[in-house]
């Protein structure tokens, strides 16, 4: 059979040939009749998706045959990934802090000493009738210097001045709506102090408004973190790449010379370059998940000293798919650098 | 199909490797290219494979000037062609089987088209019984065959071969170079670099000998009968 094979090569003048060549030079388009190399355009793009498929298998495999190489480069990508992602995750907790601590954000009226029962019980009656006010609590003088004594434990020293140094105190729950309004709020305080009787009137909010310029430049300093890091990962895959590249030279050379364009030679290295991203991305939350179950038993302890229940936010599943994206794209972007850069000076010859 | 006109190549060094070459070989024609070492035969091979390109003159494939093919076109243009190397240029990587196959995977064909091609091309060089082994346990005459079935198996219409029988007997030798003229027998345009004297004088084809970069002699067989 194997004579026959070749003998049946159409071999038709080249003028016909050129016949139905279109756009394309002849030289490129494929030859018609049964000896033809034609491949049809739904032919390619099966043969494409299949490249596709055959590539993200083949291209595991190859990582799982060296597990230590993937293991560094990906864990390499997950400390890049996982320090910010810490970072914002710290930064995350934090303000849910602050919420709840938000909610029971309260104006301490210290009333003046001097001030007699009947001032206070009319600031008291006015307090309450305020519509911007929810709710108000006394504690009197004598209350006050009951709980210090009690919580303290300076009951002694006390016991040794002649006189209650502590003022009455009414304890004010705004209405929810000047909830995180520090304008608002700050208003209130205005309005409040120049009650008669009132001495001083402290705001639970003024540390909130400090914890979020901290907060908001802890947000900065992730995010610059965060891109530095990246061109972190962007270097490692790339020279992680640049070495496949050179270890599979006979293959490209030869590739080339059989006809297989740029991006058929780039394609299996860009899978690559995405799977080290996704395992980095992956092993980035893994890593954060490890350090946040290593804090969440201290965290709740401490909580609990403040009769308190808090509990560590994770990154959630979300997060687990942000990471995997971001590594993916970086790994990908990765990749395709290293490939501009150096499967241009892998030539035949 | 393959014409050079006036064609020169001076490479980076500063070496003349052709001067002014001019050669026609027709469509279907086979031919044998001898010379000096350093005569020019592999810079002729690289040109036609666009590996080169020339410094002065016009080299046409075809009809069709190489010197306005863009960069982008080379593969397409590459899938006409068929190489067969001295040092056989095999992966050892994969079996004989997806050695052959690599020019049809990059073109794109279906898997079945490839194990048809494939085993075909396999057979005609009587290797089919070891297409999942790995060309590293091949014996030399055995991976030059494997080498020129993946230069056939996608059916190109010129076959070059530089020094295909470089490291073999004069049996193998000339068992190769039988396989080559069945090609060129169907229609193929064949050019085979070589300084195998004996073998060529055996064949009977047609001779373009080179020297410093220049056609020295064009000798075209007498035909009997």
């Amino acid at each position: 059979m194997s004579a026959n094979r070749w003998q049946k090569q159409d071999r038709r003048p080249s003028a016909e040939r050129k016949v139905g060549v279109g756009k394309k030079p002849p030289i490129k388009e494929p030859r018609r009749g049964a000896s033809g190399g034609q491949v049809g355009w739904s032919d390619k793009l099966k043969s494409y998706l299949q490249h596709h498929q055959q590539l993200l298998v083949s291209t595991s495999r190859k990582l799982l045959a060296e597990p230590v190489q993937t293991l560094m480069t990906s864990l390499v990508v997950a400390i890049a990934l996982g320090l910010p992602a810490a970072l914002y995750l710290g930064i995350v907790n934090l303000e849910q802090l602050g919420s709840r601590v938000e909610t029971t954000a309260q104006l301490t009226l210290f009333l003046n000493k001097s001030a007699s029962d009947e001032t206070i019980g009319q600031l008291r009656q006015n307090l309450s009738e305020d519509a911007d006010i929810r709710s108000v609590r006394y504690i009197s003088r004598a209350q006050a210097l009951t709980e210090f004594r009690e919580l303290s434990g300076f009951g002694d020293v006390l016991e040794m001045l002649e006189e209650n140094p502590l003022p009455a105190v009414l304890l004010v729950q705004p209405d929810n709506r000047f909830q995180g309004d520090l304008v608002a709020s700050e208003a209130l305080v205005a309005r409040i102090m120049a009650l008669p009787g009132v001495d001083e009137v402290r705001l639970d909010m003024k540390w909130m408004e400090r914890l979020q310029a901290i907060l908001s430049v802890g947000e900065r300093l992730a995010l610059a973190l965060a891109l530095a890091l990246s061109m972190g990962v962007l270097l490692i895959v790339g020279n992680t790449i640049r070495l496949a590249i050179e270890n599979r030279r006979d293959e490209i050379v030869v590739v080339k010379l059989v006809g297989g364009t740029d991006n058929y030679v780039r394609r299996p290295f860009l899978y690559t370059g995405v799977w080290y991203g996704l395992i980095g991305g992956v092993l980035a939350w893994v890593l954060v998940a490890l350090a946040l179950f290593s804090l969440s038993g201290l965290v709740s302890r401490l909580a609990a000293l403040y009769q308190s229940v808090f509990e560590l936010e994770g990154l959630g599943l979300v997060g687990l798919l942000y990471l995997m994206a971001a590594g993916a794209l970086l790994g990908l972007v990765g990749a395709w650098l290293a490939v501009a850069r150096h499967l241009s000076s892998i030539e035949p010859g | 199909m393959i014409c050079f006109d006036k064609v020169s190549k001076r490479y980076a060094t500063g070496q003349e490797a052709l001067s002014g070459l001019t050669l026609n070989l027709d469509a279907g024609e086979m031919a044998f290219l001898t010379g000096h070492s350093g005569a020019g035969k592999s810079t002729v091979l690289k040109l036609v494979m666009l590996m080169e390109r020339p410094s002065q003159g016009q080299l046409l494939i075809n009809g069709k000037n190489l010197g306005r093919l863009h960069r982008s076109q080379i593969p397409y243009y590459r899938r006409n062609v068929g190489v067969v190397f001295q040092n056989h240029q095999l992966l050892f990587d994969r079996t004989v089987f997806d050695n052959v196959a690599l020019p049809l995977l990059v073109s794109g064909y279906q898997p079945r088209e490839v194990g048809r091609r494939v085993r075909a091309a396999l057979d005609k060089v009587g290797l089919l019984d070891k297409e999942k082994q790995n060309p590293i346990t091949l014996s030399g005459g055995e991976q030059q065959r494997v080498g020129i079935a993946r230069a056939v198996v996608h059916k190109p219409r010129i076959l070059l071969a530089d020094e295909p029988t470089g490291n073999l007997d004069p049996e193998l030798s000339s068992e190769i170079m039988n396989l080559f003229r069945d090609f060129g027998e169907v229609g193929v345009t064949v050019l085979i670099a070589t300084h195998d004297i004996d073998l060529i004088s055996r064949m009977g084809l047609r001779v373009l000998q080179l020297q410093q970069g220049r056609l020295a002699s064009d000798e075209r067989p007498v035909h009997v009968g």
